[in-house]
């Protein structure tokens, strides 16, 4: 269990090691890459094996940084942190695999790959919030080289837009926790002794704490109308930098709301949380019926995203135990899943036929031409779409049931939410794969190769595991939620 | 001996979907064989559960209830009665019939086996499953599969239809899921057993209401709808037509004989049991649709021109007739008038399995017809098929006679017994539903003979008459539609001791 901490620290060593000896060849630099995320997959594996449900963070190292301050190295998991990890490390591993083409620079490719997969790891373990506030502005940088340097179409833009949407929420976060620090007196950044402190303060000061703090997270989980830089960013992302931001980033975001935000100020989330609930659902609504009008395929997924997180915001916001255990095992879904439709549009479609516009694409008869590709997309698809039987089901399930109780009229909304989603997403797999059959003396597609249907495999396993048997996650995730730090924040809530 | 009987039922077929999906490429003999072959095996399962039946004792049978996701309450629970009994029997004769007139030419076979082995077992596990969490999972899974035989294997406007499909019942089913989360939130449970005890003691809605005066009735709405695309109520529908019509043959036989009967067996299952009181308050209006869904559609068929779109409206005249038969029996009825709801109830059950074997079999017909004359489905194509194909002729002269509702074949059975009921529970929805009766012999008769009567014309000359192998599947459903019609013990003796406790017979 204790050993977790080395997923972070292999992930940096991985990144040291893919820029000293990926400079080679590019063959060596994803051979480094994936053996560090596997050897950081295979701790994460071993702490998972070992993790008894208890719903404390149990603390894994606590050193002291700057005792003045209160700051601390404090890393430590509960059962929220655990889910993330492991998500981390399937999306990690299915994203090498799904880079295996990348000659350009290579090393530094998945230098930075693996920087920001470090980064992620150490936002989801740490306890201390200064700690985690590092590795959140850590993970800021890779992603912008990732995006400028070796993404598509407008990718300068995007970059810029996706670093300064990240650190204008995290200068909102950061000056929220420097307000309520100084407000409540409490010298600590440890999570459990600030949350005691700021809890008490009177509700009108915990109400715009609570804002900053939620907001400054929420934009990195595309919160309408903060939502903006996603689509874009993941567009011009190259795609394993997509499947990373889409599957991972943005869950950072997600579980800083949860983990940061509605602990310290439960005041203030009772207050806000009506608005935070309809904001998610417009963002539900509006990204989907954006997604259905554009004609880029890797937009709709996209735009997807930002609906399918909608869902997440929408979990948090109803603040129940079961609604918001449903957010997180919707972050593990939405992760897997988005994961493997960026690795199709991005990988398998794009890097073949250089080309995203669904109109072309129509008439080249891929389905034909790429079944795994086809086949990918429509599992991905139908299971993003809230189909039984995969992760996303039971996670919509437990989100609904939770705003059922909040707001019936909300409920519905979102419920539209899921029919229009079905719509984008066989649009798009009507235009893209089952255009027809391929036109006379169309060009011969490479085939699709053994690391992106291993890739998919994986996803794809990740998806049906949770989808039939949840209790794998919320086993973990429902003790952490009735722990001492979340108790103040459903007062009298129904279970 | 005991062994998880249902769940084998339930999940052989999706075995069998893997084990052709991993067959060799080429070997499209072997991948129809094992197809047909894992197919069958509902029918074989079946035997063990026949044996093993008892019809008058009361409650589930063959039940398996182990806890599936502690933290919802959600079991894994299936069970067994008399209909879910008698519809497992309908698929596990209405599929392999269908793989078998699929068995011609067709490319990517193995992918299109391993789709329909997947419906054939969704639409099982919506027949048996007893809790809302896994009966959902089948019932909406079973969209996945169809959409993709009915968009790759479909006709020229497979996309637009499929896509139709797809939309509106998904959206039926988004509806149900959201009346179940009321009901979950209400109820802290989704055993469907447990939500007709509460719904049966009004306990059900006075807890909706705590939320808000319109949830009871918004919520009765929803699920109702839910349901009601599937089987489909007028006005619910007009995705229907066309999805039967571009269905390739094999699909459209298990949509009419299996599918359309899902959605039944959801109102029978669901709807009554938990909300008795609504449904007996709506059942005035929903009797009006389902009269007006018996007739139009029969006036709507009567004037296609294409034989499948035909069909596809006879379709949803037929099963409108069930509908009002159970409609009027949750409309509830005096003491005395229990005989009658029995008879109209048990009526219901029987027609829902007879339309399942003569729709199916006009289905097949409609696509030996169609691969006859290159894809072309119009009445007008055909003329005097009879002088050259005897036998199709022959065979499908069972079908429609048994639609028809003629003595002696199975149709008739189960409307002369819901019509016997129905005139004493709701005389006038009887008389007005007659109506149907007549368009239908008149335009399925007119089917017979332009098609096969008279001189031949259009694809009628030089047409081929059956092989054998696409004779076997129809000669069989003919079969059991003549053995329904003379004896139709064999079914009502595992349902009418149920239909009696439903009815409120002594």
């Amino acid at each position: 269990m204790n050993t977790l901490p080395s997923a972070i620290y292999l992930c940096f060593a991985g990144s040291a090691a893919a820029l000293v000896f990926g400079r080679r060849s590019a063959a060596l630099a994803r051979r480094l890459a994936l053996a560090f995320a596997v050897a950081a997959a295979l701790v994460v594996a071993r702490a998972a094996l070992d993790f008894a449900p208890a719903g404390e963070l149990r603390t894994l190292t606590n050193a002291a940084w700057v005792p003045a301050l209160g700051i601390r190295y404090h890393l430590a998991v509960d059962g929220i942190s655990l889910t993330l990890a492991v998500l981390t490390a399937i999306a990690a591993i299915a994203g090498i695999l799904f880079s295996w083409n990348v000659t350009e620079s290579a090393g530094e490719f998945f230098a930075l790959y693996l920087a920001l997969l470090g980064a992620v790891y150490g936002v989801f373990l740490s306890e201390n919030l200064f700690t985690l506030f590092v590795f959140y502005e850590i993970a800021i940088i890779p992603k912008y080289f990732l995006i400028a340097r070796w993404g598509g179409g407008e990718r300068e833009f995007a970059a810029m837009k996706l670093v300064l949407y990240s650190f204008a929420g995290s200068a909102l976060v950061l000056a929220g926790l420097l307000w309520a620090s100084a407000a409540s007196g409490a010298h600590t950044f440890e999570l459990p002794a600030l949350a005691a402190a700021t809890r008490a303060l009177p509700g009108h000061v915990q109400v715009p704490l609570f804002a900053l703090v939620f907001v400054g997270f929420a934009t990195l989980a595309g919160l309408f109308p903060l939502h903006s830089w996603a689509p874009d960013g993941h567009v011009a992302a190259p795609t394993a930098a997509s499947m990373l931001l889409a599957g991972v980033v943005m869950k950072l975001g997600a579980y800083g709301c949860l983990r940061v935000a509605l602990p310290l100020f439960p005041a203030g989330f009772h207050a806000l949380q009506g608005t935070i609930a309809v904001l998610a659902v417009i963002g539900i609504l509006y990204a989907a019926l954006v997604a259905l009008v554009q004609s880029d395929f890797k937009r709709v997924v996209g735009f997807s995203s930002v609906s399918h997180m909608g869902f997440v915001l929408l979990g948090v916001a109803a603040g129940t135990p079961r609604a918001v255990a449903g957010a997180v095992l919707q972050m593990f879904s939405h992760g897997v899943l988005a994961g493997l439709l960026f690795g199709v549009v991005g990988r398998m479609v794009y890097d073949r036929t250089h080309t995203r516009d669904l109109a072309s694409l129509r008439m080249m008869g891929l389905g034909r031409l790429l079944p795994f590709a086809a086949a990918s997309f429509a599992v991905a698809g139908f299971a993003s779409m809230g189909m039984p039987g995969f992760s996303g089901f039971p996670a919509e399930l437990m989100i609904l049931i939770g705003t059922w109780r909040y707001s019936p009229a909300l409920t519905l909304g979102a419920v539209i939410g899921i029919v229009l989603c079905a719509a984008f997403t066989l649009r798009a797999l009507q235009a893209g794969f089952l255009g027809g059959p391929p036109p006379a003396g169309a060009p011969v597609l490479p085939p699709i190769t053994w690391p992106e249907k291993a890739g998919t495999c994986l996803l794809v396993a990740a998806s049906v595991a949770v989808g039939l048997h949840p209790s794998l996650l919320l086993d973990w995730i429902e003790p952490a939620l009735h722990s001492a730090l979340f108790l103040p924040v459903w007062p009298g809530a129904a279970p | 001996m005991t062994a998880p009987w249902l769940s084998l039922v339930i999940f052989t077929p999706w075995a069998g979907a893997l084990a052709v999906a991993l067959l060799p490429r080429g070997a499209e003999r072997t991948q129809r064989r094992a197809t047909l072959l894992f197919s069958l095996s509902t029918l074989l399962w079946a035997a063990p559960l026949l044996a093993r039946f008892h019809p008058a004792a009361p409650g589930l049978q063959e039940v398996e209830n182990v806890a599936w996701i502690p933290s919802l309450h959600i079991r894994y629970h299936v069970g067994l009665d008399g209909l879910s009994l008698v519809l497992v029997l309908l698929a596990g004769v209405v599929a392999p019939a269908a793989l078998l007139a699929s068995s011609g030419p067709l490319p990517h076979r193995r992918l299109f086996g391993s789709l329909f082995l997947l419906l054939q077992g969704t639409a099982l596990g919506a027949f048996l499953t007893v809790d809302f969490f896994a009966w959902f999972l089948f019932w909406e899974l079973s969209l996945v599969p169809a959409y993709f035989l009915l968009r790759l294997w479909g006709g020229a406007g497979a996309a637009r239809a499929a896509y139709q499909f797809i939309l509106y019942t998904l959206g039926g089913s988004v509806l149900l899921l959201l009346g179940f989360i009321a009901l979950y939130a209400a109820a802290g449970t989704l055993d469907f057993a447990a939500l007709a005890d509460l719904g049966r003691s009004g306990e059900l809605a006075l807890r909706l209401a705590a939320c808000g005066r319109i949830w009871p009735a918004a919520v009765f709405g929803g699920i109702l709808i839910g349901l009601a695309v599937k089987v489909p109520l007028f006005p619910f529908h007009t995705w229907l037509p066309p999805a039967y019509a571009e269905a390739p043959p094999g699909l459209a036989m298990f949509l009419t004989g299996v599918m359309s009967k899902m959605g039944l067996y959801g109102i029978l299952r669901i709807l009554w049991p938990i909300f008795p009181s609504a449904l007996r308050a709506a059942a005035p209006v929903l009797i009006g649709l389902a009269v007006a869904g018996a007739v139009l559609p029969a006036l709507a068929a009567a004037h296609q021109s294409r034989i499948r779109r035909m069909l596809a409206y006879a379709s949803v005249s037929h099963v409108s007739t069930c509908l009002i038969a159970v409609f009027a029996v949750a409309a509830g009825s005096p003491a005395r008038a229990a005989g009658a709801a029995g008879d109209a109830l048990g009526g219901a059950l029987f027609q829902m399995v007879s339309h399942g074997l003569s729709a199916a079999a006009l289905f097949a017909c409609a696509g030996i017809l169609e691969s006859r004359a290159e894809g072309r489905g119009d009445l007008a194509d055909f003329g005097g098929v009879q002088l050259a194909a005897p036998r199709l002729a022959g065979l499908c002269a069972v079908a429609v006679f048994a639609s028809i509702g003629l003595p002696g074949l199975n149709g008739f059975i189960g409307e002369f017994l819901i019509f016997r009921g129905l005139f004493t529970l709701n005389a006038l929805a009887a008389c007005v539903a007659v109506a149907g009766l007549f368009f239908t012999a008149l335009y399925l008769l007119g089917f017979w003979q332009k098609v096969f009567h008279g001189p031949a014309a259009g694809a009628g000359a030089g047409f081929r008459d059956l092989a054998f192998s696409e004779a076997a599947p129809l000669a069989g459903l003919a079969a059991l539609i003549v053995v329904c019609g003379v004896a139709p013990q064999v079914l009502t003796w595992m349902f009418n001791p149920l239909v009696a406790r439903w009815a409120g017979m002594p």
